[in-house]
């Protein structure tokens, strides 16, 4: 099992426990995580599963896609450490991932 | 006069296929484009036999020309999501030539430059924003409905869809308030088919409101230009490096696209659920009894009405789908009219279902670089006035037949009699 701990703009804390193979949006969304719309229902075509990475986790991370590069530049609230959740997979490489949801998707 | 016999005749036409069994007729003759259909509120089964026979169908001969129709859920969304293969130049219209489409607008771009233009104006519609615009609407909702008479029969669609959204939209492009009804005019020229029953009556007319329309927004830009500030969407184009050059044309264009997408969609999204709401009683009585549910009914809403009916693409080059070949500049025709009923994503499709599971899973709003911008704001519109209807009314009863537009683009109503049932 992977632990993943999503924080949520006002501070909340929701820790969850997923075997590797899904996305992260999906460990929010089937764990219940508020926060996560997931309009699109993972294929890069929403960006209402937007995500800020903790810092020491990014270089972790696969590079942007062009796809999600498309997405994320259209959100109003883009950030450095910016992602779209269903764009990051569940990892060994990623237990103890620390994500922040924004206040708002769009 | 003579326009209005064309109109007859068209109605009329051999495309229509009002009346027709759609089962029984050459599955290749199926020409979802013509009006009619929709107009009668017989379209569904003729989307239904397209998604089991032939989800990738071609239509060979039609008014508008040749055109593949694609009918599934998750081909629409590989379609949407692949502007390198399918493009929204030179328009998202079925017919080319489409009086307003024709007037560039970032709808009808491909990325860098629609992202350009896009970004300058979506923060109106950010959900940051709204926030802000929360009170606003919900005041102005207020007074619409405490201004409705109450057991008494009246026009849904003129006195609330139509009232609300246009206020919404002045207030989004700080549009003179008294003068908000020219918004309602030109957005309906923009999108209409002249004749009889439409706003217009030939093109002449069509093209004198979208002069009108330009000459006023004109005077806005020329007031605002050289003033700092401004939150409103004239402003926003007026001052931004990546639109505050643009030709006459393009900022008309523009223009055009933000009132049609901020004022058709959601009038027939607020007409459309007082209609479900009607044909479905149960699920009235569930709203009634459980307020809380009114965000996921407000998907709801929003998927079984899909008020824009398709968006257009152009195929840039040769590709595969379903084994069909489509060839470079083809006409490929998403119907989220069809996707949304596309039982293999979405169950029990065809039902009104305002506590259905992944409510917000559906394809009215398009997917990709295209999404519609102002989703957060219709959303909030409706749920707003869902909230206030509640708290007043026990049932917004429809009380004759609702009268459909005829457009198989614009998919709404230009009629709802209602009574208003107090609490």
């Amino acid at each position: 099992m992977v632990s993943i701990l999503f924080i949520e703009h006002d501070g909340s804390k929701h820790p969850v426990a997923v075997d590797t193979g899904g996305s992260v949006m999906q460990a929010a969304v089937s764990n219940g995580v508020p926060g996560i719309d997931a309009d699109c229902g993972g294929s890069c075509s929403c960006a209402t599963c937007h995500v800020y990475v903790n810092a020491q986790w990014l270089h972790k991370l696969e590079a942007i896609n062009p796809t999600e590069e498309a997405m994320l530049s259209l959100s109003t609230d883009r950030q450095e450490n910016s992602r779209l959740s269903c764009q990051i997979p569940v990892t060994e490489a990623l237990d103890g991932l620390v994500v922040t949801t924004p206040k708002f998707q769009f | 006069m003579t326009e209005v016999v064309a109109e007859q005749e068209f109605k009329q036409s051999k495309w229509s296929m009002v009346g027709k069994d759609p089962y029984s007729m050459p599955i290749e003759e199926i020409d979802l484009s013509h009006p009619g259909i929709w107009q009668a509120n017989e379209y569904l089964p003729f989307l239904q036999r397209l998604r089991e026979e032939d989800p990738v169908h071609y239509c060979k001969t039609s008014a508008v020309g040749p055109y593949w129709s694609i009918m599934k859920f998750k081909d629409i969304m590989a379609v949407d999501a692949s502007p390198q293969l399918f493009s929204s130049e030179p328009t998202v219209g079925i017919v080319d030539t489409f009086e307003e489409f024709t007037l560039p607008s970032f709808i009808s771009m491909d990325p860098p430059k629609h992202d350009d233009q896009r970004k300058v104006v979506q923060g109106v519609a950010a959900p940051a924003n709204l926030k802000h615009l929360e009170g606003l609407i919900r005041q102005r909702v207020c007074t619409i409905l405490d201004s409705l008479p109450v057991a008494e029969e009246f026009d849904w669609v003129r006195q609330v869809s139509i009232e609300l959204t246009t206020q919404m939209l002045a207030t989004l492009f700080d549009f003179p308030f008294a003068d908000r009804h020219l918004l309602t005019h030109w957005s309906d020229a923009a999108t209409a088919i002249p004749g009889r029953g439409s706003v217009i009556q030939n093109m002449q007319e069509k093209g004198e409101a979208i002069q009108e329309c330009l000459a006023y927004f004109t005077r806005l830009w020329n007031q605002r230009v050289n003033r700092d500030g401004g939150n409103d969407l004239v402003s926003m184009l007026a001052h931004d490096e990546a639109t505050k050059n643009m030709p006459p044309t393009e900022y008309l264009g523009n223009i055009i696209l933000l009132i049609v997408g901020g004022n058709d969609t959601t009038r027939n999204s607020i007409s459309g659920g007082v209609v479900a709401l009607n044909e479905n009683p149960g699920e009235y009585d569930k709203l009634r009894a459980d307020h809380s549910l009114i965000p996921n009914m407000v998907s709801e809403i929003i998927r079984w009405q899909t008020p824009l009916a398709y968006m257009r693409r152009t195929a840039t080059v040769d590709t595969v789908l379903r084994d069909k070949q489509i060839k470079a500049g083809d006409k490929v025709v998403m119907w989220y009219a069809s996707g949304n009923r596309d039982e293999e994503v979405i169950e029990r499709a065809n039902d009104f279902w305002i506590d259905r599971p992944n409510a917000r899973q559906h394809l009215s709003f398009g997917f990709g670089v295209h999404r519609c911008m102002g989703n957060r704001l219709a959303e909030m519109q409706l749920r707003i006035l869902w909230e206030e209807i509640l708290q007043r009314f026990h049932k917004v009863e429809v009380v004759g037949k609702p009268e459909r537009i005829y457009s198989s683009f614009v998919k709404g109503y230009s009629k709802l009699p209602v009574v208003l049932r107090p609490l």
